[in-house]
Protein backbone atom coordinates (compact mmCIF):
# COMPACT_ATOMS: atom_id res chain seq x y z
CA UNK A 1 0.00 0.00 0.00
CA UNK A 2 2.78 2.27 0.61
CA UNK A 3 3.95 4.25 -2.82
CA UNK A 4 7.92 4.72 -2.80
CA UNK A 5 9.29 7.44 -3.35
CA UNK A 6 10.42 8.99 -6.41
CA UNK A 7 7.33 6.80 -8.65
CA UNK A 8 4.69 9.71 -8.47
CA UNK A 9 4.67 13.09 -10.50
CA UNK A 10 4.84 16.73 -9.15
CA UNK A 11 1.19 17.46 -9.08
CA UNK A 12 -0.34 14.34 -7.94
CA UNK A 13 2.43 14.85 -4.88
CA UNK A 14 1.56 18.42 -4.29
CA UNK A 15 -2.42 17.92 -4.77
CA UNK A 16 -2.24 15.03 -1.79
CA UNK A 17 0.26 17.11 0.13
CA UNK A 18 -1.45 19.95 0.48
CA UNK A 19 -4.99 18.15 1.36
CA UNK A 20 -2.69 16.30 3.68
CA UNK A 21 -1.83 19.20 5.49
CA UNK A 22 -5.63 20.18 5.66
CA UNK A 23 -6.31 17.69 7.30
CA UNK A 24 -3.77 16.92 9.98
CA UNK A 25 -4.50 20.95 10.58
CA UNK A 26 -8.53 20.13 11.25
CA UNK A 27 -7.20 17.14 13.26
CA UNK A 28 -4.84 19.19 15.01
CA UNK A 29 -7.62 21.21 15.97
CA UNK A 30 -10.32 18.77 17.19
CA UNK A 31 -8.21 17.41 19.78
CA UNK A 32 -7.87 19.33 22.99
CA UNK A 33 -5.35 19.31 25.15
CA UNK A 34 -6.29 16.74 27.43
CA UNK A 35 -6.86 14.18 24.30
CA UNK A 36 -3.69 14.81 23.11
CA UNK A 37 -1.56 11.68 24.99
CA UNK A 38 -4.55 9.29 24.18
CA UNK A 39 -4.00 10.16 20.19
CA UNK A 40 -0.45 9.83 20.42
CA UNK A 41 -1.25 6.79 23.01
CA UNK A 42 -3.37 5.27 20.17
CA UNK A 43 -1.24 5.95 17.08
CA UNK A 44 1.30 4.28 19.01
CA UNK A 45 -1.45 1.15 18.92
CA UNK A 46 -1.65 1.22 15.22
CA UNK A 47 1.77 1.59 14.68
CA UNK A 48 2.09 -2.10 16.46
CA UNK A 49 -1.41 -3.22 14.92
CA UNK A 50 0.69 -2.56 11.52
CA UNK A 51 3.23 -5.49 12.99
CA UNK A 52 1.10 -7.93 13.60
CA UNK A 53 0.76 -10.67 10.87
CA UNK A 54 -2.52 -12.53 9.88
CA UNK A 55 -2.05 -15.49 8.37
CA UNK A 56 -4.04 -16.03 5.33
CA UNK A 57 -3.40 -19.65 2.98
CA UNK A 58 0.21 -20.24 3.03
CA UNK A 59 1.43 -16.40 3.37
CA UNK A 60 0.51 -13.83 6.10
CA UNK A 61 -0.91 -9.93 5.75
CA UNK A 62 -0.30 -7.37 7.74
CA UNK A 63 -3.29 -5.29 9.92
CA UNK A 64 -3.71 -1.64 8.96
CA UNK A 65 -6.90 -0.96 10.65
CA UNK A 66 -7.28 2.57 9.06
CA UNK A 67 -11.20 1.78 9.38
CA UNK A 68 -11.17 1.71 13.21
CA UNK A 69 -9.07 4.65 13.58
CA UNK A 70 -11.58 7.06 11.95
CA UNK A 71 -14.48 5.69 14.03
CA UNK A 72 -12.38 5.82 17.10
CA UNK A 73 -10.47 9.16 16.63
CA UNK A 74 -12.54 10.65 13.38
CA UNK A 75 -10.78 13.59 12.17
CA UNK A 76 -8.07 12.90 14.78
CA UNK A 77 -7.12 10.39 12.93
CA UNK A 78 -5.48 12.41 10.48
CA UNK A 79 -2.01 13.55 12.67
CA UNK A 80 -2.48 10.12 13.78
CA UNK A 81 -2.13 8.16 10.48
CA UNK A 82 0.59 10.86 9.93
CA UNK A 83 2.94 10.27 12.41
CA UNK A 84 2.78 6.45 12.28
CA UNK A 85 3.56 6.09 8.49
CA UNK A 86 6.18 8.77 9.04
CA UNK A 87 7.55 6.58 12.04
CA UNK A 88 7.17 3.65 9.51
CA UNK A 89 9.28 5.76 7.00
CA UNK A 90 12.31 6.26 9.48
CA UNK A 91 12.39 2.64 10.77
CA UNK A 92 11.58 0.35 7.65
CA UNK A 93 12.36 2.75 4.92
CA UNK A 94 8.28 2.16 3.58
CA UNK A 95 8.10 5.79 1.74
CA UNK A 96 9.95 8.87 1.45
CA UNK A 97 9.06 12.20 3.10
CA UNK A 98 7.78 14.00 0.18
CA UNK A 99 5.49 10.83 -0.78
CA UNK A 100 4.61 11.17 2.57
CA UNK A 101 1.96 13.37 1.96
CA UNK A 102 0.57 11.27 -0.57
CA UNK A 103 0.38 7.89 1.22
CA UNK A 104 -0.93 9.71 4.32
CA UNK A 105 -3.93 11.30 2.58
CA UNK A 106 -4.70 7.87 0.98
CA UNK A 107 -4.61 6.29 4.45
CA UNK A 108 -6.50 8.95 6.21
CA UNK A 109 -8.85 10.21 3.87
CA UNK A 110 -10.81 7.12 3.26
CA UNK A 111 -10.51 6.30 7.56
CA UNK A 112 -11.72 9.87 8.36
CA UNK A 113 -14.88 9.74 5.92
CA UNK A 114 -15.60 6.00 7.28
CA UNK A 115 -15.47 7.35 10.53
CA UNK A 116 -17.84 10.09 10.34
CA UNK A 117 -20.16 8.22 8.36
CA UNK A 118 -20.69 4.78 9.84
CA UNK A 119 -20.41 6.34 13.35
CA UNK A 120 -23.94 7.26 14.08
CA UNK A 121 -24.58 3.91 13.30
CA UNK A 122 -22.77 2.24 15.88
CA UNK A 123 -25.66 3.51 18.39
CA UNK A 124 -28.74 1.89 16.47
CA UNK A 125 -29.51 -1.90 16.22
CA UNK A 126 -26.96 -4.70 16.62
CA UNK A 127 -27.41 -5.71 12.97
CA UNK A 128 -26.96 -1.76 12.26
CA UNK A 129 -24.08 -2.16 14.18
CA UNK A 130 -22.49 -5.06 12.97
CA UNK A 131 -23.06 -3.87 9.31
CA UNK A 132 -21.19 0.01 10.23
CA UNK A 133 -18.16 -1.99 11.88
CA UNK A 134 -17.76 -4.13 9.16
CA UNK A 135 -18.30 -1.69 6.00
CA UNK A 136 -15.83 0.92 8.14
CA UNK A 137 -13.05 -1.84 7.60
CA UNK A 138 -13.44 -3.06 4.27
CA UNK A 139 -14.66 0.52 2.50
CA UNK A 140 -11.56 1.95 4.29
CA UNK A 141 -9.00 -0.11 2.69
CA UNK A 142 -11.55 0.07 -0.75
CA UNK A 143 -10.66 3.42 -0.78
CA UNK A 144 -7.49 3.26 0.21
CA UNK A 145 -6.58 1.06 -2.51
CA UNK A 146 -8.22 3.14 -5.49
CA UNK A 147 -6.75 6.48 -4.38
CA UNK A 148 -3.34 4.75 -4.14
CA UNK A 149 -4.12 3.19 -7.66
CA UNK A 150 -5.82 6.59 -8.59
CA UNK A 151 -2.60 8.46 -7.28
CA UNK A 152 -0.39 5.95 -9.51
CA UNK A 153 -2.90 6.44 -12.60
CA UNK A 154 -3.18 10.49 -12.44
CA UNK A 155 1.23 10.17 -12.09
CA UNK A 156 1.54 8.26 -15.82
CA UNK A 157 -1.47 6.37 -17.71
CA UNK A 158 1.01 3.41 -18.19
CA UNK A 159 1.32 2.96 -14.69
CA UNK A 160 -3.14 2.10 -14.52
CA UNK A 161 -2.16 -1.58 -15.55
CA UNK A 162 -0.17 -2.16 -11.91
CA UNK A 163 -3.17 0.31 -10.16
CA UNK A 164 -5.56 -2.45 -11.20
CA UNK A 165 -3.29 -4.96 -9.98
CA UNK A 166 -2.73 -3.31 -6.90
CA UNK A 167 -6.77 -2.90 -6.22
CA UNK A 168 -7.39 -6.54 -6.66
CA UNK A 169 -5.02 -7.91 -4.36
CA UNK A 170 -6.47 -6.00 -1.70
CA UNK A 171 -9.89 -7.80 -1.92
CA UNK A 172 -8.58 -10.61 0.51
CA UNK A 173 -7.09 -7.87 3.19
CA UNK A 174 -10.69 -6.01 2.66
CA UNK A 175 -12.29 -8.86 3.85
CA UNK A 176 -9.79 -9.81 6.67
CA UNK A 177 -9.95 -6.13 7.97
CA UNK A 178 -13.70 -5.82 8.06
CA UNK A 179 -13.99 -8.71 10.04
CA UNK A 180 -11.40 -7.90 12.58
CA UNK A 181 -12.75 -4.27 13.00
CA UNK A 182 -15.64 -6.11 13.63
CA UNK A 183 -14.55 -8.55 16.20
CA UNK A 184 -12.66 -5.79 17.76
CA UNK A 185 -15.22 -3.06 18.51
CA UNK A 186 -17.64 -5.91 19.81
CA UNK A 187 -14.82 -6.48 21.91
CA UNK A 188 -14.44 -2.78 23.09
CA UNK A 189 -18.27 -2.51 23.66
CA UNK A 190 -18.06 -5.00 26.16
CA UNK A 191 -14.79 -3.87 28.06
CA UNK A 192 -14.56 -0.59 27.57
CA UNK A 193 -17.28 1.26 25.46
CA UNK A 194 -16.02 4.65 26.51
CA UNK A 195 -13.01 4.14 23.49
CA UNK A 196 -15.65 4.45 20.89
CA UNK A 197 -16.92 8.04 22.44
CA UNK A 198 -13.66 9.51 22.27
CA UNK A 199 -15.07 12.26 20.26
CA UNK A 200 -18.33 13.48 22.98
CA UNK A 201 -17.51 16.08 25.35
CA UNK A 202 -18.98 14.14 28.38
CA UNK A 203 -15.91 12.05 27.97
CA UNK A 204 -13.37 13.92 29.64
CA UNK A 205 -12.61 12.40 32.38
CA UNK A 206 -9.32 14.45 33.49
CA UNK A 207 -8.38 16.27 36.36
CA UNK A 208 -8.01 19.74 35.26
CA UNK B 1 11.98 -5.46 14.81
CA UNK B 2 11.78 -1.73 15.64
CA UNK B 3 15.08 -0.08 16.37
CA UNK B 4 17.46 2.67 15.56
CA UNK B 5 20.55 0.91 14.23
CA UNK B 6 22.68 3.73 13.30
CA UNK B 7 21.48 6.69 15.30
CA UNK B 8 24.50 6.30 17.58
CA UNK B 9 27.69 7.20 16.33
CA UNK B 10 30.79 9.86 16.07
CA UNK B 11 30.94 10.46 12.24
CA UNK B 12 30.65 13.88 11.07
CA UNK B 13 27.04 13.21 10.00
CA UNK B 14 26.30 12.31 13.53
CA UNK B 15 26.73 15.27 15.16
CA UNK B 16 25.12 18.07 12.63
CA UNK B 17 22.60 19.20 14.11
CA UNK B 18 18.97 17.18 12.98
CA UNK B 19 17.31 20.74 11.73
CA UNK B 20 20.32 20.79 9.10
CA UNK B 21 19.72 17.14 8.42
CA UNK B 22 15.99 17.38 7.85
CA UNK B 23 16.03 20.89 5.68
CA UNK B 24 18.75 18.91 3.36
CA UNK B 25 16.86 15.40 3.58
CA UNK B 26 13.40 17.34 2.57
CA UNK B 27 15.47 19.18 -0.59
CA UNK B 28 17.21 16.52 -2.09
CA UNK B 29 13.91 14.16 -1.82
CA UNK B 30 11.88 17.39 -3.86
CA UNK B 31 14.60 17.32 -6.25
CA UNK B 32 15.06 13.71 -7.00
CA UNK B 33 11.15 12.88 -6.82
CA UNK B 34 10.27 15.60 -9.19
CA UNK B 35 12.94 14.60 -11.59
CA UNK B 36 12.65 12.83 -14.90
CA UNK B 37 16.45 12.92 -16.15
CA UNK B 38 18.38 9.72 -15.38
CA UNK B 39 21.73 12.38 -14.97
CA UNK B 40 20.10 14.24 -12.22
CA UNK B 41 18.67 11.01 -10.36
CA UNK B 42 22.72 9.58 -10.97
CA UNK B 43 24.19 12.51 -9.69
CA UNK B 44 22.22 12.76 -6.69
CA UNK B 45 22.44 9.05 -5.87
CA UNK B 46 25.82 9.44 -5.76
CA UNK B 47 25.77 12.60 -3.11
CA UNK B 48 23.93 10.19 -1.35
CA UNK B 49 26.32 7.51 -1.69
CA UNK B 50 28.86 10.12 -0.56
CA UNK B 51 26.72 10.98 2.47
CA UNK B 52 26.81 7.42 3.40
CA UNK B 53 30.21 6.76 3.40
CA UNK B 54 30.87 9.82 5.54
CA UNK B 55 28.11 9.00 8.33
CA UNK B 56 29.92 5.91 8.06
CA UNK B 57 27.41 2.92 7.90
CA UNK B 58 27.88 -0.44 8.00
CA UNK B 59 27.20 -2.22 4.39
CA UNK B 60 25.15 -5.13 5.52
CA UNK B 61 22.37 -3.29 7.23
CA UNK B 62 22.00 -0.08 5.05
CA UNK B 63 21.54 -2.92 2.26
CA UNK B 64 18.94 -4.64 4.12
CA UNK B 65 16.95 -1.08 4.24
CA UNK B 66 17.28 -0.79 0.63
CA UNK B 67 15.57 -4.22 0.20
CA UNK B 68 11.80 -2.94 1.96
CA UNK B 69 11.84 -0.07 -0.71
CA UNK B 70 12.75 -2.65 -3.47
CA UNK B 71 9.53 -4.50 -2.88
CA UNK B 72 7.67 -1.85 -4.20
CA UNK B 73 9.91 -1.39 -7.09
CA UNK B 74 10.05 -5.26 -7.91
CA UNK B 75 6.48 -4.60 -8.20
CA UNK B 76 6.71 -1.98 -11.26
CA UNK B 77 9.08 -4.53 -12.66
CA UNK B 78 6.58 -7.25 -13.01
CA UNK B 79 3.95 -5.27 -14.08
CA UNK B 80 5.57 -2.24 -15.96
CA UNK B 81 7.64 -3.95 -19.26
CA UNK B 82 4.58 -6.27 -19.71
CA UNK B 83 1.46 -3.16 -19.55
CA UNK B 84 3.25 -0.56 -20.43
CA UNK B 85 2.63 -0.39 -23.92
CA UNK B 86 4.16 2.26 -26.69
CA UNK B 87 7.46 0.57 -28.04
CA UNK B 88 8.28 -2.75 -27.84
CA UNK B 89 11.45 -5.29 -27.94
CA UNK B 90 10.96 -9.06 -27.92
CA UNK B 91 12.91 -11.23 -25.55
CA UNK B 92 12.49 -15.07 -25.51
CA UNK B 93 9.26 -14.68 -27.12
CA UNK B 94 7.70 -11.77 -24.92
CA UNK B 95 6.63 -8.50 -25.77
CA UNK B 96 8.69 -6.10 -23.38
CA UNK B 97 7.70 -2.67 -23.79
CA UNK B 98 11.10 -0.32 -23.46
CA UNK B 99 9.54 2.93 -22.35
CA UNK B 100 7.92 0.75 -19.36
CA UNK B 101 11.27 -0.73 -19.05
CA UNK B 102 12.94 2.70 -18.70
CA UNK B 103 10.46 3.82 -16.06
CA UNK B 104 10.90 1.36 -14.11
CA UNK B 105 14.54 1.42 -14.13
CA UNK B 106 14.03 5.64 -13.56
CA UNK B 107 11.92 4.68 -10.26
CA UNK B 108 13.94 2.09 -9.02
CA UNK B 109 17.01 4.76 -9.25
CA UNK B 110 15.07 7.47 -7.89
CA UNK B 111 13.70 5.39 -4.99
CA UNK B 112 16.95 4.18 -3.39
CA UNK B 113 18.87 7.04 -4.10
CA UNK B 114 15.88 8.79 -1.73
CA UNK B 115 16.23 5.62 1.02
CA UNK B 116 20.20 6.21 0.27
CA UNK B 117 20.16 10.13 1.56
CA UNK B 118 17.48 9.55 3.89
CA UNK B 119 19.32 6.95 5.84
CA UNK B 120 22.13 8.74 5.88
CA UNK B 121 20.68 12.11 6.58
CA UNK B 122 18.07 10.80 9.27
CA UNK B 123 18.67 7.51 10.52
CA UNK B 124 22.23 9.12 12.10
CA UNK B 125 19.61 11.12 14.44
CA UNK B 126 17.60 9.70 17.35
CA UNK B 127 14.22 9.79 16.72
CA UNK B 128 13.71 12.04 19.85
CA UNK B 129 16.02 14.60 18.38
CA UNK B 130 14.57 14.51 15.03
CA UNK B 131 10.77 15.10 16.86
CA UNK B 132 12.84 18.18 18.64
CA UNK B 133 14.66 19.21 15.19
CA UNK B 134 11.22 18.79 13.64
CA UNK B 135 9.72 21.63 16.20
CA UNK B 136 12.69 23.52 15.46
CA UNK B 137 11.78 24.01 11.70
CA UNK B 138 8.15 25.43 12.08
CA UNK B 139 6.39 22.34 12.39
CA UNK B 140 3.38 22.28 14.89
CA UNK B 141 4.37 21.96 17.98
CA UNK B 142 1.50 19.48 18.72
CA UNK B 143 2.45 17.18 16.07
CA UNK B 144 5.56 16.86 17.08
CA UNK B 145 4.32 15.93 20.94
CA UNK B 146 2.00 13.16 19.10
CA UNK B 147 4.90 11.90 17.33
CA UNK B 148 7.15 12.44 20.22
CA UNK B 149 4.92 10.50 22.69
CA UNK B 150 3.68 7.79 19.98
CA UNK B 151 7.49 6.95 19.66
CA UNK B 152 8.16 6.99 23.22
CA UNK B 153 5.18 4.18 23.76
CA UNK B 154 6.01 2.33 21.01
CA UNK B 155 8.13 0.18 22.54
CA UNK B 156 5.74 -0.43 25.99
CA UNK B 157 2.75 -0.80 23.99
CA UNK B 158 4.16 -3.23 21.57
CA UNK B 159 5.44 -5.22 24.36
CA UNK B 160 2.19 -5.55 25.86
CA UNK B 161 0.99 -6.50 23.04
CA UNK B 162 3.80 -9.24 22.91
CA UNK B 163 3.03 -10.06 26.23
CA UNK B 164 -0.73 -10.89 25.66
CA UNK B 165 0.25 -12.74 22.70
CA UNK B 166 2.68 -15.37 24.62
CA UNK B 167 0.17 -15.80 27.08
CA UNK B 168 -2.05 -17.26 24.41
CA UNK B 169 0.23 -19.22 22.87
CA UNK B 170 1.10 -20.89 26.24
CA UNK B 171 -2.43 -21.86 26.44
CA UNK B 172 -1.82 -23.75 22.98
CA UNK B 173 -2.73 -21.06 20.91
CA UNK B 174 -1.74 -21.73 17.16
CA UNK B 175 -2.02 -18.83 14.18
CA UNK B 176 -3.63 -20.67 11.38
CA UNK B 177 -6.09 -19.46 8.66
CA UNK B 178 -9.61 -19.59 10.61
CA UNK B 179 -12.38 -18.13 12.18
CA UNK B 180 -10.87 -18.89 15.66
CA UNK B 181 -7.21 -17.24 14.86
CA UNK B 182 -9.08 -13.83 13.79
CA UNK B 183 -10.94 -13.74 16.35
CA UNK B 184 -8.18 -14.21 19.16
CA UNK B 185 -5.83 -11.86 17.32
CA UNK B 186 -8.66 -9.22 17.38
CA UNK B 187 -9.58 -9.55 20.88
CA UNK B 188 -5.38 -9.17 22.17
CA UNK B 189 -5.24 -6.15 19.91
CA UNK B 190 -8.46 -4.59 21.13
CA UNK B 191 -7.08 -5.72 25.07
CA UNK B 192 -3.73 -3.64 23.75
CA UNK B 193 -6.43 -1.02 22.71
CA UNK B 194 -7.80 -0.75 26.05
CA UNK B 195 -4.36 -1.18 27.61
CA UNK B 196 -2.79 1.89 26.18
CA UNK B 197 -6.28 3.62 26.41
CA UNK B 198 -6.12 3.43 30.28
CA UNK B 199 -2.28 4.17 30.14
CA UNK B 200 -3.13 7.29 28.28
CA UNK B 201 -5.00 8.52 30.98
CA UNK B 202 -2.70 7.71 33.53
CA UNK B 203 0.15 9.34 32.19
CA UNK B 204 -1.98 12.72 31.12
CA UNK B 205 -2.31 12.59 34.88
CA UNK B 206 0.93 12.01 35.90
CA UNK B 207 2.18 14.62 33.79
CA UNK B 208 -0.18 17.39 34.79
CA UNK B 209 0.64 17.14 38.64
CA UNK B 210 4.28 17.68 36.80
CA UNK B 211 2.63 20.99 35.75
CA UNK B 212 1.84 19.91 32.19
CA UNK B 213 0.92 22.37 29.90
CA UNK B 214 0.85 21.06 26.33
CA UNK B 215 4.69 22.13 25.58
CA UNK B 216 7.74 19.89 26.14
CA UNK B 217 11.18 21.31 27.09
CA UNK B 218 14.55 20.95 26.32
CA UNK B 219 16.81 20.62 28.38
CA UNK B 220 19.41 22.06 26.59
CA UNK B 221 18.61 23.88 23.79
CA UNK B 222 20.96 23.12 20.87
CA UNK B 223 22.53 25.57 18.54
CA UNK B 224 23.90 25.72 15.28
CA UNK B 225 27.68 25.82 14.54
CA UNK B 226 29.79 26.84 11.84
CA UNK B 227 30.04 23.03 10.76
CA UNK B 228 26.25 22.95 10.37
CA UNK B 229 26.01 26.09 8.58
CA UNK B 230 29.21 24.75 6.13
CA UNK B 231 27.27 21.43 5.72
CA UNK B 232 24.08 23.16 5.20
CA UNK B 233 25.64 25.55 2.63
CA UNK B 234 27.35 22.50 0.83
CA UNK B 235 24.58 20.04 0.32
CA UNK B 236 21.86 22.97 -0.90
CA UNK B 237 24.61 24.03 -3.39
CA UNK B 238 24.54 20.81 -4.53
CA UNK B 239 21.34 20.29 -4.70
CA UNK B 240 21.20 23.32 -6.79
CA UNK B 241 24.21 22.46 -9.01
CA UNK B 242 22.12 18.90 -9.24
CA UNK B 243 18.67 20.95 -10.56
CA UNK B 244 20.25 23.35 -12.90
CA UNK B 245 22.08 20.39 -14.32
CA UNK B 246 18.53 18.96 -14.93
CA UNK B 247 16.87 22.33 -16.64
CA UNK B 248 19.51 22.37 -19.32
Amino acid sequence: MHISEGVLSGPVLLGSGAATIIGTAIGLRKVNHERLMTVALLASAFFVASLIHIPLGPGSVHLLLTGLTGLILGWSAFPAILVALLLQALFFQYGGLLVLGTNTFNMAAPAVACGLILRPWLKRTKSSRTTATFLAGFCSIFFSALLTALSLRLSDTGLSQAAKILVLSHLPIMLIEGGITLFIVEFLLRVQPDILDFNSPANTNDLS
Amino acid sequence: MIDEPFAIGESPLHRRDPRVKIITAITLTVLVALTDSFVVAAGAGVLALLLVLVAGLPILPVLRHLLAVNVFTLFLWLTLPLTYGGETTHLHGLALSVSGIRLAALITLKSNTIALALTALLSTSTIASLGHGLEGIGIPPRLCFILLTTYRYLFVIHQEYQRLHRAAVMRGFVARTNLHTYKTLSHLFAMTLVKSWNRAQRVHQAMLLRGFTGKLFLLRQPLLIPADYLFLASCLAACGGLATLGLC
